[in-house]
């Protein structure tokens, strides 16, 4: 009887095993883990759709070099000089545990903060970045000092984290939209968070409209393109004309803020008279023409001060067979 | 401590640089297509409409007129004439003061308007050219002529429109010489011909009694060189269209091939076989010297001279394969210019003196191409079955040359037609002519 009983399990583990070890389908396949694909973050106004003729070329690197600059000089914007004096002491050690904070959970965010910073570490401004929101909160805490005390705890509390996540915030202007989105709705949920919310969206204002630190001289690609398109459109260049190195008209533009022409001149306007130079004057006229059709221009929503005042090199000669 | 100084000066200017720099865009493109212009029939009161009924048998020779332009315009290719039913304003009004609004409604970016009178056997016609966009007046003229130039009025408005909004002069008031070709393949009968480069106006010059070649225009003049046989000897005759007055300028020996004018029209050149060798000469119109250029046992024709009179172009097989070559004037540094596949013929320098164009062959098919005067940058604009004999239009910016069709065994289906291009290669017409024609060439403007 035992003996059976023996023989039959023991027969019954070797078939088990050689099923195991020996049968293909039964043995688990490895994992195919997919390499790591590194992934560039760009903003959008970087990169343009529009195929753009050899001459371009050079003024679009050069702008993409400023760009470069811009990016890594935004985050430190001049405000934060202005408040400089009011800096509060307690803020290293906050800075010190939003760092550690930082550095432990390994998120993408972090990453790009890390290597933004890095960026930054190359800018002689580090420390100025890191007090940036400070000051405006404290004139903000100023009326809740009439709350009592346990208040006054529960919003130095909550402030903690969010003073951190600001820090954060200044990297790019994405990130900060995207965080404004949470805080307000976290300011639903939790009222106390409510003021400080609303500082963030002032903050945010202050810095889309009267950033000082703003270059005023170029326009991002993307609006440039949109500029670009449009004129292209309106210019019906005169085919007729010759190649001459002649072919280059400047005029320099003045807008209102709703896009439409206030003052148009004419930068070389003493060619148009001269005789000798009929094919300067029909190659100004439409670009004259140009203009009046692309009235009013579209213009970018914000920053005026920017696109206000413009030059616009109208250049026939690549098209003209130079 | 200057050192200092010059740093804060730099700086400083920097600063005040960066600040003061505007944005500057760059325009590289636009849109290529045709100008949109409205042309408004030249308005004419009923006393004058009689009056021309009486004389030139037309009521309105305004809207006539008008239709000359609009016509000249839109075979240029750069000028896309709105249709006249898209008007919104009357002539009589819109010759005073045209209301921009209707025009620039329509899309128009220019308009022509006019007003045309006609009294004491004398026809008056006054045009304004307007801007839309800007709303303004770009130009205004009058004409004062006899009545039966009315076509020629029209010519003139077009080039002067022309010349204002594209910037080099027109080529509609011009004609074009050309051989009227008729009957059988075999047998055909040639004779000298002339239009308006439109088409209109054909007159024969020749009855058609003798072989009539390669006639040419002086560019200074309404005169005419071409060869002609008599008796079987190819002759080089003179020919003044506006008197008629013919006469011969030689006898050369052997085959004599494609006289020409100088720009300055003071010489012909030519290339005719002396000894059994083909080559250049010029002869002076005034002391009749004939002068050898070229003196090489190859064979060289063709020749085309520069604008300024100081280089000739010309083709030879010099180097094996007929190509083409230019030197200078005096014959000196002779060069080669063509290096494409294929034969290249029939070089003509650019009235504007920046291209050459050429006829090539290559695996049996024609082009008619141009290429800059070092032989770099060469187009092709069209290729056909065969075609040749390029001519340029007096602002160097359009073609004419002729094309032939291939005929069956029985020698039907023959036939040769003038066509144009212009110089983009996409704006190819055929120019109407009553009979089959080759060999044309395109006159100087006769207003100048």
């Amino acid at each position: 009887m035992y003996r059976g009983l023996l023989i039959s399990s023991g027969f019954h583990v070797a078939i088990v095993m050689v099923s195991i070890l020996a049968l293909p389908f039964v043995a688990k396949k490895p994992l195919d883990i997919p390499p790591l694909i590194s992934v560039e973050l760009i903003q959008i106004a970087e990169k343009t759709n529009i195929p753009f003729a050899p001459k371009a070329s050079k003024i679009i690197e050069k702008a993409k070099k400023e760009n470069n600059k811009l990016l890594s000089e935004q985050a430190p914007p001049k405000k934060v000089k202005k408040d400089k004096k009011k800096e509060v002491q307690t803020d290293k050690k906050k800075n010190e545990i939003s760092k550690l904070a930082s550095k432990k959970t390994p998120t993408i965010e972090n990453n790009i903060e890390k290597l933004k910073k890095e960026k930054l570490n190359a800018v002689p401004l580090p420390e100025k970045e890191k007090q940036k929101i400070q000051p405006k909160e404290e004139k903000k805490q100023k009326p809740s000092k009439e709350v009592n005390d346990e208040n006054i705890k529960k919003l130095v509390e909550t402030k903690k984290p969010l003073l951190d996540e600001k820090k954060v915030k200044q990297v790019s202007e994405f990130e900060k939209k995207d965080k404004l989105d949470l805080n307000e709705i976290a300011a639903l949920i939790d009222k106390k968070k409510e003021n400080l919310a609303e500082i963030k969206q002032d903050e945010d204002k202050i810095s889309q409209s009267s950033d000082e630190t703003m270059d005023y001289s170029t326009l991002t690609l993307s609006e440039e393109d949109a500029l670009k398109a449009q004129i292209f459109t309106c210019w019906s260049v005169p085919i007729g004309l010759p190649f001459s190195e002649d072919l280059l008209v400047r005029v320099k533009l003045q807008l209102k803020p709703d896009g439409s022409i206030e003052k148009l001149e004419m930068l070389d306007h003493i060619k148009m008279n001269t005789p000798g130079k009929e094919k300067f004057r029909t190659l100004a006229d439409s670009v004259r023409r140009a203009i009046q059709l692309c009235n009013p221009l579209k213009v970018p929503t914000s920053g005026y001060e920017r696109w206000k005042n413009m030059i616009l090199n109208f250049d026939a000669r690549d098209m003209l067979g130079g | 401590m200057f050192r200092i100084i010059n740093l804060t000066f730099i700086v400083i200017l920097l600063t005040i640089t960066r600040a003061n720099s505007l944005i500057e865009i760059d325009i590289t493109r636009g849109n290529l297509d045709p100008l949109p212009i409205a042309v408004s029939p030249l308005y004419q009161d009923d006393k004058s409409k009689k009056n021309s009924i009486n004389e030139i048998k037309i009521e309105n020779v305004g809207s006539e007129i008008s239709s000359v332009v609009e016509n000249n315009l839109k075979t240029s290719g750069l000028f896309n004439p709105l249709s006249k039913d898209a008007f919104l304003q009357k002539p009589d009004i819109a010759h005073l003061k045209p209301r921009f609004e209707d025009w620039a409604l329509i899309k128009a970016q220019a308009l022509i308007t006019g007003k045309v009178t006609m009294e004491n056997k004398k026809l008056k016609v006054e045009f304004r050219l307007w801007d839309i966009l800007a709303g303004r007046e770009m130009m205004a003229l009058a004409f004062t002529t006899v009545p039966s130039n009315w076509r020629r009025v029209g010519h003139i408005i077009s080039d002067k429109v022309y010349e204002r909004l594209t910037g080099e002069k027109g080529y509609f008031d011009t004609r074009i010489i050309y051989v009227s070709e008729e009957g059988p393949k075999t047998a055909r009968v040639k004779k000298l011909a002339i239009m308006d480069q439109d088409g209109f106006n054909n007159k024969y010059l020749t009855l058609g009694n003798e072989l009539v070649l390669t006639p040419r225009f002086n560019p200074t003049s309404q005169m005419v060189t071409y060869l002609s046989y008599f008796k079987n000897l190819p002759r080089v005759y003179l020919l003044d269209i506006e008197t008629g007055t013919q006469e011969v300028v030689g006898d050369f020996p052997g085959m004599t091939f494609a006289p020409r004018f100088s720009p300055d029209g003071k010489k012909i050149i030519m290339s005719f076989a002396k000894d059994g060798n083909s080559d250049i000469y010029t002869m002076d119109l005034e002391n009749r010297i004939v002068e050898r250029i070229t003196n090489h046992p190859s064979i060289d024709t063709s020749p085309s001279y520069s604008p300024d009179n100081k280089f000739i172009t010309f083709n030879s097989d010099r180097s094996g394969f007929q190509q083409i070559y230019i030197m200078k004037a005096d014959g000196s540094n002779v060069k080669r210019i063509s290096f494409g596949k294929g034969l290249y013929g029939t070089p003509v320098w650019s009235p504007r003196g920046d291209l050459i164009a050429f006829t090539k062959l290559h695996k049996g098919k024609f082009y008619i191409g141009v290429m800059r005067t070092d032989g770099s940058g060469e187009r092709l604009l069209t290729e056909n079955y065969y075609q040749e004999a390029p001519s340029w239009s007096p602002n160097g910016r359009v073609l004419i040359f002729y094309r032939e069709t291939k005929s069956n065994d029985k020698g039907e289906g023959f036939s040769a037609k003038l066509w144009s291009i212009d110089l983009t290669g996409y704006n190819e017409r055929q120019v109407q002519t009553e009979t089959d024609a080759s060999d044309p060439s395109w006159s100087s403007l006769l207003s100048n």
